[in-house]
């Protein structure tokens, strides 16, 4: 197997400095265990708030995901291939909620779709339409700070690509977006996955934008982080058991991927790099 | 030195005279939700002093065996009901907060202030829908002065600190709730004589005079 070697290979300082990393991960998650009031995690994990949490937690997630993939990939492509004035401040601009804090990004959300925003105030005027305090602006913050790692792993991807391919195939009178959803999307189908994992994580574990722009309500707008913020102010157990709900309910989703799409796509790319 | 959010003004304008009057001591700050801080103090964070908004959470402190001697009460707040500048939406009145067109947000029932609103519309007999509760009491006035929300119930002294911000409306007697503030030595206090001296100043004169310019009551 070439992976035995690979690994046989590795100097000792790696593979040493690399299991300290594991260890860093694992020992908080291993402290959890430790402190998780097992007797009583069952009561906590069906509670009724903690199941609308939960669920909560898992549609808006699943949505905001949907919402960067509709949009974060267009973004992805126009900033991979398009080259215009100012792209590298559309680039920033597009990735800024990466670096600001949630809390500080929920804050902006309000400026712009709150009931006074700049663009809320329309919506509400015209639209009778509210975001804050909804559903739908749970899904809004949590898209907001989830769509830039999406964008960043496709355009990363798009533009490590062979244009050659897409350009042969224009060249046999492909239409651009022919060339684009048979060519270009297959080949960066690992990072395209990579990165709707990565959005779908960050929205899950969303904390700061959603509380500050949508608040805090069972069933309508209190995610399973923000169920779990609430209850460490009387009962620490249960935040742990809410936390340990959370994890791994992602936990099973990333690995679950990892192996059934990631893996596989991703050897399948290192096989044609290897033809090639 | 933790203490509970709602006393972020007064308590780091206590905290510069405190420290003009006892020149080298240097105070550092933590506010958040009273009971957020208990829990830290109960996880062994290295705290002096522990100001609370309310009793419970003190009292939950110290059957723990995290408070140095018996806590003392230092001041006394009222629940107001909180609007926008000008009140736009005419509230004048704990009932108005029924009327389901209304954008109400309250603090959560884990925190006191929320515990403190709860209590009121419960002795009010008023059934409120809030849109939202707040993990801590000054983001139920920051939804209000930012117009996100119509109304709120905070302490009175939030509405002070909000200046032309906000405006309070009072809520009677019979339902309102007086929260009490309590403080006490942490128990392994890394500095106890400068806590004991800061508690001394607290509840002496300049302490309190402090105290009522912030629009809190005697205790």
């Amino acid at each position: 197997m070439s992976s035995r070697t690979t690994r046989d290979r590795l100097p000792l300082a790696v593979m040493g400095l690399a299991a300290l990393a594991v260890g860093f991960f694992a020992l908080p998650l291993l402290g959890l265990l430790w402190r998780a009031p097992w007797s009583s995690a069952w009561d906590v994990v069906t509670d009724p708030i903690t199941r609308a949490a939960l669920w909560l937690s898992i549609s808006c997630s699943l949505w905001s995901t949907a919402a960067s993939v509709l949009f974060g990939v267009p973004l992805a492509w126009v900033l991979a291939r398009v080259e215009f004035p100012g792209r590298g401040v559309v680039r920033a601009l597009c990735t800024l909620s990466m670096v600001v804090p949630p809390v500080v990004g929920g804050v902006a959300l309000f400026a712009a779709l709150g009931r006074r925003g700049l663009l809320g105030q329309y919506l509400d005027l015209w639209f009778g339409l509210r975001l804050p305090f909804s559903t739908a602006g749970v899904v809004v913050a949590q898209t907001f700070v989830a769509m830039p790692f999406l964008v960043i792993t496709v355009e990363g991807a798009l533009r490590q690509q062979d244009r050659r391919l897409e350009e042969a195939a224009r060249t046999l009178g492909a239409t651009s977006w022919y060339a684009f959803r048979r060519v270009t999307l297959p080949s960066i189908r690992p990072a395209l996955i990579a990165g709707t994992v990565l959005a779908w994580a960050r929205a899950l574990g969303e904390f700061g934008a959603t509380i500050t722009f949508a608040g805090n309500f069972p069933g309508r707008t209190q995610t399973l982080p923000l169920a779990a913020y609430l209850a460490l102010e009387t009962d620490p157990d249960d935040a742990i058991v809410l936390s340990l709900l959370l994890i791994s309910t992602s936990f099973v989703v990333l690995v679950g991927l990892r192996d059934r799409w990631l893996g596989a796509a991703a050897s399948g790319t290192g096989r044609s790099v290897a033809e090639r | 030195m933790f203490a509970a959010a709602s006393l972020t003004e007064v308590f780091t304008s206590i905290g510069e005279g405190f420290e003009a009057d006892n020149p080298g001591v240097e105070i550092t700050f933590n506010f958040a939700s009273s009971s957020a801080l208990a829990g830290q103090i109960t996880s062994g964070a290295p705290v002096d002093v522990f100001a609370s908004a309310d009793a419970a959470t003190m009292s939950r402190l110290t059957d723990a065996g995290g408070t140095t001697g018996a806590p003392m009460t230092f001041a006394r707040n009222e629940l107001v009901i909180v609007v926008g500048a000008g009140n736009p939406r005419k509230i004048t009145s704990i009932r108005d907060l029924a009327d389901p067109d209304l954008i109400v947000v309250l603090a959560a029932p884990q925190v006191p202030a929320g515990r403190y609103a709860a209590q009121i519309l419960e002795q009010a007999g008023v059934t409120v829908t809030p849109k939202s509760l707040e993990a801590d009491v000054k983001a139920v006035l920051t939804k209000v002065t930012s117009g996100e929300a119509d109304a709120g119930i905070v302490y009175a002294t939030d509405v002070r600190a909000a200046g032309d911000e906000a405006v309070g409306i009072a809520i009677p007697e019979a339902a309102n709730v007086v929260a009490t503030y309590p403080v006490a030595i942490v128990e392994g206090a890394p500095n106890p004589a400068g806590a004991s001296a800061f508690l001394a100043y607290l509840t002496g004169p300049k302490g309190q005079a402090t105290l009522a310019s912030f629009g809190f009551g005697r205790p």
